[in-house]
């Protein structure tokens, strides 16, 4: 079987578009994570293959299907942090052969095809359909969401895996050779971290609306205080400290005004959901979650790094395609689980959103106000890659867990949950997710 | 700064041809008279239709936005931390824009909104690279 990656025609690029033809009519029922872990350790039931049909397993059971009933899967095929199998290193021959290997040594190590997947899943016996989603989570969810409202597959795994190697982020292949080919040479020269984009866009925010770095302190521990009651996350798992002001203000920076927690933590994970049409859901251990819209931005900066004019023109359009999909305002959201991964970009998808009404410039005073679960203003109840690791994954498992009201001591109780939102991960490209308790 | 070195590839060899001759030149689609930094093969507005050439620019600029790096992926430049790293918007487009370290600026106190002209530095291969240096009042 020949895995295609998801067409351009799945995603819903456009304003204009209308409400989402298969709206309330595709839903998430099982979530699965694996145990999370800050770097592989080599053995073979801890590489990234393996905590993916951990993950995937755990998923199919949550949703109470047979695995024969699976007809579907979609997989992000990319799972680097930023750490890559070196060249020449040798291969992990122990691991290769304790799986079903395709022809790629590093599959299920360094990378992760659905063959790889279906080759090491005997249970899957009736998978007919399976498709990549490119990049992470957010974007497979749209295609999955896409997929089973189309007919293509009518019960269908979803999964997004991380792993993560020994050394330093990036610092490794071109960033630590002498010369870089003429075409790279002209953005990577200058060696701007990961970060440094975004943390430009958020100079000249401050800037403009006369804030600071500082304000950040109450989002950062917020979404670490739930993060801490996400039993599947890293920090919860490994590292249970809170982050208070005093430690998030004086951590070493990276790329001022990007400091060290304002850059997500490169973790090992795997996150995997089940979806199915409404129609089959009615039937499955947990209450499902619908789908009342997916949305998606593939705007391109004009020229090197995003403006904030850029980012405010797109985060404002991705907003209203989120609402006109899904037939709602602003005003139905009753939390937001916006991507966070960098911590400094939070705001501009809340803005573009217009949450609790907040125009440009107010998220961040609006952080000084009560944004907790407990509170009527929840802002990222998963907490988010700041709360749990980066993943991309925690934001949407969140909202499906939320409005099935099995989020445990993360459950929002300020507001009564009834529609969610999630997606990134970029303010310029991403995909986003409208989620519901009720399919009308 | 030592940057890396530089080795010319198809695309961009007229870049780096120019920058040896310290001339600074950005790719044009003719069709729509745009300029696009960084190049491409195709124009990103022409529907990949326009034909593209290689414009030669006033070389001013202004400095638009900057951070400062204290913990970067590229080995080379990891002896100079911090430093800055600034956006700078051309003159002839500021819709276009280019990285510079500002060399001769001290870390963190860049004057944003500054104007700026290009100079031309070597790099570890000796490839000459475009840089910007503050135009005194």
């Amino acid at each position: 079987m020949t895995t295609p990656t998801a067409p351009d025609a799945m995603y819903r690029n456009d304003e204009g578009l209308g409400v989402w033809e298969h709206r309330g009519k595709v839903a998430a029922v099982g979530v699965g994570h694996a145990p999370t872990s800050r770097r592989w350790d080599g053995r073979p039931e801890t590489c990234v293959g393996a905590i993916t049909i951990d993950a995937l397993r755990k998923a199919i059971d949550d949703a109470g299907v047979a695995p024969d009933q699976i007809d579907g899967l979609v997989v992000v095929p990319v799972t680097t942090t930023g750490a890559f199998w070196e060249a020449g290193k040798p291969l992990p021959m122990d691991v290769i052969q304790s799986f079903n290997q395709t022809d790629d040594p590093l599959d299920g190590i360094a990378k992760l095809s659905a063959e790889w997947l279906l080759k090491n899943m005997p249970e899957l016996t009736n998978v007919k359909f399976t498709m990549y989603g490119p990049g992470c989570m957010s974007n497979a969810l749209n295609v999955t969401a896409q997929a089973v409202g189309d007919g293509l597959t009518h019960t269908c795994l979803v999964v997004k895996s991380w792993h993560n190697f020994e050394g330093r982020y990036y610092q490794g292949g071109a960033n630590a050779g002498d010369a870089l080919p003429g075409t790279p040479a002209i953005t990577q020269l200058w060696g701007g971290p990961a970060s440094y984009s975004t943390a430009l866009q958020f100079a000249e925010y401050c800037r403009k609306y006369g804030k600071s770095h500082d304000m950040m302190a109450a989002f950062m521990e917020n979404s670490r205080r739930n993060g801490l009651r996400f039993p599947e996350g890293y920090w919860a798992q490994h590292r249970p400290e809170e982050l208070g002001p005093e430690d998030y203000l004086a951590s070493r920076w990276i790329a001022k005004p990007a400091n060290l927690f304002d850059n997500d933590i490169p973790i090992m994970m795997s996150g995997a959901y089940l979806f199915s049409t409404a129609e089959r859901a009615a039937d499955m251990k947990q209450k499902p979650v619908y789908i009342l819209n997916h949305a998606s931005s593939n705007t391109r900066p004009r020229s090197l790094l995003p403006t904030l004019d850029e980012v405010e023109a797109d985060t404002a359009r991705t907003g209203r395609k989120i609402y006109e999909g899904a037939g709602i305002t602003a005003d139905d959201l009753s939390f937001e689980n916006m991507y966070d991964g960098f911590s400094l970009f939070h705001q501009f998808h809340l803005e573009g959103l217009g949450y609790r009404g907040i125009k440009f410039g107010e998220a961040l005073d609006f952080y000084q106000t009560d944004i907790s679960i407990e509170g009527p203003n929840p802002v990222s109840p998963s907490g988010g890659n700041v709360g749990s690791g980066r993943s991309r994954v925690w934001m949407h498992t969140d909202c499906i867990q939320q409005l099935q009201g099995r989020a445990g001591a993360r459950q929002v109780t300020g507001v009564k949950p009834q529609v969610g939102v999630s997606g990134g991960p970029m303010p310029l490209g991403g995909n986003y997710t409208v989620w519901s308790a009720s399919p009308d | 700064m030592a940057k890396q070195g530089v080795d010319p590839d198809e695309l961009t060899q007229p870049f780096w041809d120019a920058a040896n001759e310290q001339r600074l030149v950005i790719q044009n689609c003719v069709d729509c008279d745009r300029l696009q930094h960084p190049p491409s093969n195709t124009c990103r507005d022409c529907d990949e239709g326009g034909e593209l050439e290689w414009k030669q620019v006033s070389g001013r600029g202004t400095i638009y936005n900057y951070g400062v790096v204290h913990d970067c992926p590229v080995r080379l430049l990891q002896e100079d931390q911090p430093f800055n790293l600034a956006v700078i918007m051309l003159d002839d487009d500021p819709g276009i824009q280019m990285y510079s370290h500002l060399p001769g600026v001290p870390v963190d106190e860049v004057p944003v909104g500054a104007a700026v002209e290009v100079i031309f530095e070597p790099s570890a291969n000796g490839q000459l690279v475009p840089e910007w240096r503050v135009i005194a009042d």
